[in-house]
């Protein structure tokens, strides 16, 4: 937990230099007064959260929310259809974890190609991202959902499934070409001399010098998307398709109550959490061996 | 099976909590406390609906395409008729738009009703106050003239098929419960999404209510056709009623206004003039 880490060596510009000793100045205090600053930490989360609690449960209209969002009992009545309608996420959620990062590597090499003969290439890739990017998730499922299928073209399958995971595979893939792209681009312009100048070719330097490095740089910002998508996959319900999203609408307009909304809520943050417990522990990991490898 | 019961028994309470709801309609069902009105804003019957709203309910013709103000389409023109009959003019009638989840949604509403083809049901019941029924629904069935739900005679011979409805519509209720098809029902956000869906050949068949049927068949999609209306779970079609907040006073003066319309004829001739299509349409065998 503690704010800076091992010890690095000062290797940052001087203008970095007076924040990064305030933070450690800081993360000093908070470990000489460690039991001190623990006691307070509790009796102000006690508080804070406390006084949270009495001021909805004391909320006019409360008895009422509470009836209508925490029901015991339509939890019980909702969570089978929600629990079912989650597995279909996860489902889809599995298949666009497959072909994102695929598709997402294939347009930010085409974009980092040098040389005028891949011109095309690269307004291809240029293209790809400006389009998918630039439409709205929740369009690009429409247009191609519904719009694709009533052209009725001959062996273009029309299944709403298909249709809403290329939505989701183009945009995501937009967005995930960029940061791979960001990685190589941060890669120092001397690793690519260095492997020309080894003898390597193009692509062998691309794919054994740069790559590597690119994609260590971009894994927490890869993992961030991993968890956006994760929620994401919900928008295909637009389409029709029954995920937990949109079980969780049914049982609510049927009922009136909200209950199953909540339902739908846990299970994705029963994903969410620990994906996102398990980037931050990669993250820090990916740091401290790092940090190690420079001394 | 049990949920035939169920949806059964369901519509038993509903109908009979329809028929006394003069009594059980939150005020005291006394008439002198509509006398003032005992609206939101004093002299001002503020209506909510829904966003989009569609015909034949609202809105009836292109240039009044989500327009209620129009006085067009069914529940539109009732609302002015009730209006007149509470003694308002036109001009004091007001609409705002609400989403259906914020229609449901506990607390206090800054509206007097919601209007948007709500069923009555005992489970909503028990969450809002309903005005007593204003129409009885009866569901059908709308498919391609060339597709397989064409020539279905029965509930039996629509297992097979991939159907699709409207959320919040009892039509998917009806999907779920009754006919039981082999894969899930498609749910849309709304008749809009059901119809997409129909164009680009994802479903077979779509439920909607018939009055949206039969608008939707003439209109909209005029390459389909009404393959049956769906054969009723209880003895009486479902009733739709008006959204109240629970405890809403202004309930008993809302269904007083709608007794006196339908004894007086007015309810029939508006469902003549926007619901009701000449031809007959088959019943399905159950």
């Amino acid at each position: 937990m503690s704010l800076t880490g091992p010890p690095r060596p000062e290797r940052e510009t001087n203008g970095k230099r007076p924040r990064r000793r305030l933070f450690a100045a800081r993360a000093g205090l908070l470990q000489e007064e460690g039991t001190k600053a623990a006691v307070i930490a509790v009796v102000s989360t006690i508080v804070f959260f406390g006084a949270a609690a009495a001021l909805v449960a004391t909320s006019p209209n409360w008895p009422a929310v509470r009836d209508q969002f925490f029901n015991p009992d339509n939890f019980r009545a909702s969570a089978p259809d929600v629990v079912k309608g989650f597995w279909l996420n996860l489902k889809l959620f599995f298949w666009a974890m497959l072909v994102i990062p695929v598709v997402a590597l294939a347009v930010a090499v085409m974009r980092s190609l040098r040389g005028p003969a891949f011109f095309p290439l690269r307004l291809l890739a240029v293209l790809f991202v400006d389009v998918f990017r630039g439409i709205p998730l929740i369009l690009l499922i429409l247009l191609l959902g519904f719009g694709v299928p009533a052209l009725d073209i001959s062996g273009v399958p029309r299944g709403v499934t298909f249709w809403g995971l290329t939505a989701l595979t183009l945009s995501y893939s937009a967005y995930t070409a960029e940061i791979y792209r960001s990685g190589i681009d941060a890669v120092p312009e001397s690793q690519r001399s260095s492997a020309r100048a080894l003898g390597l070719t193009q692509w062998q330097s691309l794919r054994f010098a740069i790559l590597p490095q690119a994609v260590r740089n971009v894994v927490p910002a890869l993992m961030n998307t991993v968890v956006s998508l994760q929620k994401d996959v919900a928008l295909i319900s637009i389409l029709g398709i029954r995920d937990a999203v949109r079980e969780a609408q049914i049982y609510t307009s049927r009922t009136f109550n909200y209950t199953s909304y909540v339902v739908a809520t846990l299970l994705f943050l029963a994903i969410s959490i620990p994906l996102t417990r398990f980037v931050d522990w990669y993250t820090a990991r990916d740091r401290a061996l790092r940090s190690q490898s420079q001394v | 099976m049990q949920f035939k019961t169920v949806l059964a028994l369901m519509l038993a309470v509903t109908l009979v909590t329809a028929a006394c709801s003069g009594d059980d309609g939150g005020g005291d069902g006394d008439a002198a406390s509509c006398d003032p009105l005992p609206t939101k804003t004093e002299g001002v019957l503020t209506a909510a609906t829904g966003e989009p709203v569609f015909p034949p309910w609202m809105g009836v013709g292109d240039d009044n395409f989500d327009v209620p103000e129009s006085q067009t389409g069914f529940e539109s023109a009732l609302v002015y008729e009730i209006a007149a009959e509470l003694g308002l003019s036109a001009d004091q009638v007001q609409w705002v738009r609400t989403g259906f989840d914020e229609a449901i949604a506990p607390g206090e509403k800054d509206y007097d009703f919601n209007i948007q083809q709500y069923s009555i049901t005992a489970e909503r019941d028990e969450v809002v106050d309903f005005s007593d029924g204003y129409y009885g629904v009866e569901q059908a069935i709308i498919g391609s003239t060339d597709s397989p739900a064409a020539s279905a005679g029965s509930i039996d011979e629509l297992k097979g098929l991939r159907l699709g409805a409207a959320i919040g519509s009892t039509s998917l209720d009806y999907i779920d419960s009754v006919i039981e098809p082999d894969s899930d029902a498609q749910v849309y956000d709304d008749n809009a999404g059901a119809k997409a869906a129909f164009d680009a050949g994802q479903v077979d068949g779509i439920v909607f209510d018939l009055p949206t049927a039969y608008y939707i068949t003439a209109v909209e999609i005029t390459d389909a056709s009404i393959i049956g209306v769906l054969p009723r779970v209880g003895d009486e079609p479902e009733q739709l009623g008006m959204l109240f907040e629970d405890g809403s006073p202004l309930v008993p003066c809302i269904n007083e206004a709608l007794a006196t319309l339908r004894s007086n004829g007015t309810i029939e001739a508006l469902e003549d003039e926007w619901l009701n299509q000449a031809g007959g349409v088959p019943t399905l065998s159950s």
